[in-house]
């Protein structure tokens, strides 16, 4: 456990003790766990919507002609033709085609780009980049600086309706634009990591409290805790830096080849297709209990009597009731196949199922004006 | 955080209910706030010889599982089978509807091994600090 002394905080902390929050350290953080407790705020955010503090994560603004420099082959992400106000998941890879971070580029100006990356992983992917860079280039770490607050839930568009405007509505999944709220233009995107119709909203540091209680100022929404978010993502099948994925673990493992774009140059290409021609690799799978009883992080994987892999993942569904996983596995096996989950003398009786687990995400919707009043 | 004066407590906050040859047992009000949104309890069998600090269920919360000890030694007369589709009558009662088994108890002298309310309140306490 990390002393408490020598963790960072956000500009939030005081509000989350003032709410009653249960504190614990994440990735170097002492960040809020719950509020009033993870089921209500998971169910909570699915029905109507919930505030995160997620100023723990990190941000860098680059200066960066594709022309110019190297900055393309950081990523395995299609940089080229991504257009203003579009932002893209994908892959910071090393020379093994393992995963340094899982991230989200924005391209902010033809030649200016918003890079976002796990908490743990900011001084990490800092030095990376810094180390690869070449050519005409300038890179900010701007994450001491910037804030960001996540609004998700089918009623999040109606909220940011209440304190931007109508222009919200205008953005689609996955794009941005600059608003003015509180006075401050920031960038506001259409992102999240719940699966439900929401936003992430950049603000300076200074001005997150301020945000943090006017957004609270509605009804609708309540704070969430990194409790729920977990419970929130697993449900979409979403994969966790540092627990489904690390540097050991490549972007085909993890079953994301869909966040690769075959036809540029990127680090740790070369070394993805080998491993694909090979096609021998362990692979991520999705499972659901038969039961509300959970699997947990290092459960083996058994298959038809012999030990396949390894839990990296698990927890109780709130929305499901039951209980859910995913793991990687070193054997093909389909959706239906029958696997169980050990921990010593306990046994979990499983099924391999395609993710979502949760089918009813909102997160891509392109009727928000009806998904907010319905 | 209540505790109920008549009951007996252990160190890992569980409670027993002491009524002639039988005992009630659970987890604490203290050890529910703790664990937080409980989702899954694995109950003892009835039958089982449950063993005074023992293993005797299991408690799942959404984060983690916790193994439970038997407060006292003896042998599983009845379990609340309600817990199987509302764990979280133990979050809502932990002392009343969240009652985990009934036993019969084998050793009387082993409550001397217990808490009493105001000696476990001390306890709970210092930990809280």
């Amino acid at each position: 456990m990390e002393e408490n002394s020598t963790l960072r905080m956000t500009p939030l902390i005081q509000e989350h003790k003032e709410l009653g929050a249960k504190l614990a350290p994440f990735g170097g953080w002492l960040m809020p766990i719950q509020y009033s407790g993870i089921l209500q705020e998971h169910l909570w955010t699915r029905k109507n919507a919930g505030l995160f503090d997620i100023c723990h994560m990190g941000e860098f603004i680059v200066q960066a002609d594709l022309s110019k420099c190297n900055f393309s082959s950081l990523f395995t992400i299609d940089l080229e033709h991504m257009p203003q106000g579009c932002c893209r998941y994908g892959f910071m890879l090393n020379q093994r085609g393992g995963i340094i971070d899982d991230l989200v580029v924005y391209r902010i100006g033809q030649s200016q780009w918003m890079v976002v990356t796990n908490a743990a992983t900011t001084d990490k992917d800092h030095a990376h980049m810094r180390a690869i860079l070449k050519g005409e280039f300038k890179l900010e770490n701007v994450s001491a600086v910037l804030g960001k607050l996540d609004l998700q839930g089918k009623v999040s568009a109606k909220v940011l309706v209440s304190l931007i405007g109508e222009e919200i509505l205008k953005l689609d999944y996955y794009t941005f634009d600059y608003f003015t709220v509180l006075g401050e233009k920031i960038i506001v995107s259409r992102t999240g990591y719940t699966g439900e119709l929401g936003y992430e909203l950049y603000m300076p540091n200074q001005r997150i409290v301020e945000l943090w209680h006017k957004i609270l100022e509605d009804k609708s929404v309540l704070p969430i805790g990194l409790g729920a978010r977990d419970t929130l993502r697993l449900e979409m099948g979403y994969g966790l830096y540092g627990q489904d994925m690390c540097e050991e673990t490549t972007p085909l493992e993890a079953r994301a080849e869909h966040f690769i774009c075959w036809d540029k140059e990127f680090i740790g290409k070369s070394a993805l297709l080998e491993q694909k021609e090979k096609a021998d690799y362990r692979k991520l799978v999705c499972f659901i209990a038969d039961s509300r009883r959970s699997p947990r992080h290092n459960y083996r994987i058994f298959y038809q009597h012999q030990d396949i892999g390894q839990v990296t993942s698990g927890s109780f569904a709130p929305s499901l009731n039951f209980g859910i996983g995913m793991g990687y596995v070193e054997k093909e096996i389909a959706a239906g196949d029958q696997i169980s989950l050990v921990d010593n003398s306990l046994l979990i009786n499983a099924k391999i199922v395609a993710k979502p687990f949760y089918k009813f995400g909102s997160a891509k919707t392109k009727e928000i004006r009806n998904v907010y009043s319905g | 955080m209540s505790i109920v004066d008549s009951l007996f407590y252990t160190k890992d906050h569980e409670w027993a209910k002491i009524e002639g040859e039988n005992a009630t047992i659970g987890i604490t009000d203290f050890a529910q706030g703790a664990l937080g949104d409980i989702t899954f309890i694995d109950l003892p069998k009835v039958g089982a010889l449950l063993s005074q600090s023992k293993f005797c269920a299991t408690v799942e919360s959404v984060k983690a599982a916790s193994d439970v000890y038997a407060p006292l030694s003896g042998e599983v007369l009845k379990v609340n089978t309600q817990l199987s589709t509302q764990p979280e009558l133990v979050n809502l009662s932990a002392y009343d509807q969240g009652w985990f088994a009934i036993i019969k108890i084998s050793d009387i002298a082993e409550k001397d091994k217990l808490m009493t309310a105001s000696q476990y309140k001390v306890y709970v306490q210092e930990l809280s600090k």
